[in-house]
């Protein structure tokens, strides 16, 4: 057994008009068996910022707890809040400290900017890679049914409500056909002015 | 206590080894790792009448599945060299960039442009120093006092200082073009064509290159221009059909709304004009 697959899991995060969407299952497995229906792995770093962290849950928790105590910093020597961007480098750079030693997650970044509002998404691999696609990132057990979800279902430039509808379904066809995520799913659309977080209704299984 | 971690510790520069006890341990429990995302790659370089030219593909893998169809491989190093970058992405990536940093620096402190050169030796003494566990393979070139210059850097710390290179699982094929095609001191447009076929055949025979080729060419003057893409070698197909679904498809089981409060940046009060 792979120690990514260990724990399960899965997020995704899409591009929009002037949107994004971050989205992750519910899942918190100790191999075979399912101990939590409710352990979402999108975490909101800023108001237009959410980071999703999939691998072994253990680091998961660990890695958002730095980089909120790295965002703080941050936003109290600036004064201004992070860009995404930013916040991308700030990732990247705590896990290629653990170059030689990682932690197992592979984080999905999604958000806003704060001054132009432009849509932002980004993804790394587990020792800090950057990799910032105009369309859609997948991490998690299900990636490769994620990868081929997203292929046929992403368009360029929809609406939130759109939006919302592929992201969702995309990740609900995708964990159907994995055993390590699912158990239901939670899903944020990040737009200028607000924020939408719906949880949907998946099979249990 | 054993360890007391102070908030205010400012964390020492370089690698942490905090984590490889336990990661050690969870591979001994029969846990395998996962793999790194590499960049598979074909990465060429060419040195031509007037300067240097480097090209690379963009397809950027995690085992088998391809990552990222886009991703760029030559990498800023100085106003007047660049890198292409093999191997693991995130070891290349950094890598290229820690030694950006310590160039613009040297540039400081010296009062002129870096040769290429010293970015090769700051590489090279890097590398060599973790004995190829940063496992980068670098096509160094650019353009300095002394002319064009172009190295090959390998994942241990050898360099070889050439007139064209390739590096990467692309690398064969890549070589074999410019055997065949390569004569001292090309022309500009004849350069291009070559560096663009090496890095196509790199493309369409390896299956750990593809997409696109991006090239960077160095001049005279120290010239740089940027091409990315050259050459769109593998365009996305047309969808045929319409898969998008209607709203309301997806079944909800709640839904919140939180409004962002927008940050008032400035605010100007215009007072009444006195028109007595």
């Amino acid at each position: 057994m792979s120690i990514m697959s260990y724990n399960g899991g899965a997020a995704i995060a899409m591009k929009g008009k002037n949107c994004v969407a971050i989205a992750s299952d519910l899942r918190f497995g100790i191999q075979a068996q399912t101990v939590g229906m409710d352990f979402e792995k999108v975490f909101p770093m800023s108001d237009r910022l959410y980071l999703g962290l999939t691998g072994l849950a253990t680091d998961v928790q660990t890695v958002v707890q730095k980089l909120a105590f790295q965002l703080k910093l941050y936003e109290l020597r600036e004064n201004r809040p992070i860009s995404p961007k930013t916040f991308l480098s700030v990732v990247s750079n705590v896990l290629y400290e653990k170059r030689f030693g990682p932690y197992f997650i592979e984080p999905v970044i999604a958000g806003l900017d704060p001054k132009t509002s432009e849509p932002f998404i980004a993804s790394c691999d587990l020792i800090g890679c950057p990799m910032e696609p105009e369309d859609f990132v997948v991490t998690g057990t299900c990636a490769v049914q994620m990868y081929g979800m997203c292929e046929a279902l992403w368009q360029p430039d929809m609406e939130p409500d759109q939006l919302f509808e592929c992201v969702s379904q995309a990740l609900l066809n995708s964990v159907d056909r994995d055993a390590g995520s699912g158990w239901g799913a939670v899903v944020h659309i990040v737009e200028a002015d607000k924020v939408t977080t719906r949880r949907l209704k998946a099979r249990m299984d | 206590m054993a360890t007391t971690v102070s908030c205010l510790e400012v964390p020492k520069g370089g690698f942490s080894f905090d984590n490889c006890a336990r990661n050690a341990r969870l591979e001994e429990r029969g846990l395998t790792r996962p793999k790194f995302r590499k960049t598979g790659t074909t990465i060429v370089g060419l040195v031509f009448e007037d300067g240097v030219i480097l090209g690379a593909d963009t397809r950027a893998t995690e085992d088998t599945i391809v990552a990222d169809k886009n991703c760029s491989k030559i990498h800023y190093i100085a106003p007047n060299i660049y890198c292409c970058g093999a191997g693991t992405a995130a070891d290349t990536e950094k890598t290229t960039e820690m030694i950006s940093s310590n160039l613009q620096l040297h540039r400081y402190r010296t009062g002129r442009p870096n040769r290429v050169a010293t970015a090769n030796r700051m590489l090279k003494q890097y590398l060599y120093r973790y004995q190829g566990y940063v496992s980068a393979a670098l096509v160094l070139g650019g353009v300095d006092c002394n002319g064009p210059h172009l190295y090959s850097i390998h994942p241990h710390g050898s360099t070889d200082k050439l007139p064209y290179v390739t590096m990467g699982s692309g690398s064969l094929a890549a070589m074999a073009t410019f055997e065949a095609g390569y004569k001292a001191n090309m022309k500009k447009a004849d350069a291009m064509q070559l560096v663009r076929d090496a890095v196509a055949a790199g493309i369409f025979n390896d299956l750990g290159s593809g997409s696109n080729v991006d090239l960077c060419i160095i001049g005279k003057d120290m010239k740089v221009e940027y091409l990315r893409p050259f050459d769109v070698a593998n365009k996305k197909g047309v969808r045929q059909g319409n898969y998008s679904y209607k709203p309301g498809t997806t079944a909800v089981l709640s839904k919140s709304i939180k409004q962002i409060k927008y940050d008032i940046v400035s605010e100007s009060v215009q007072e009444d004009m006195d028109t007595s």
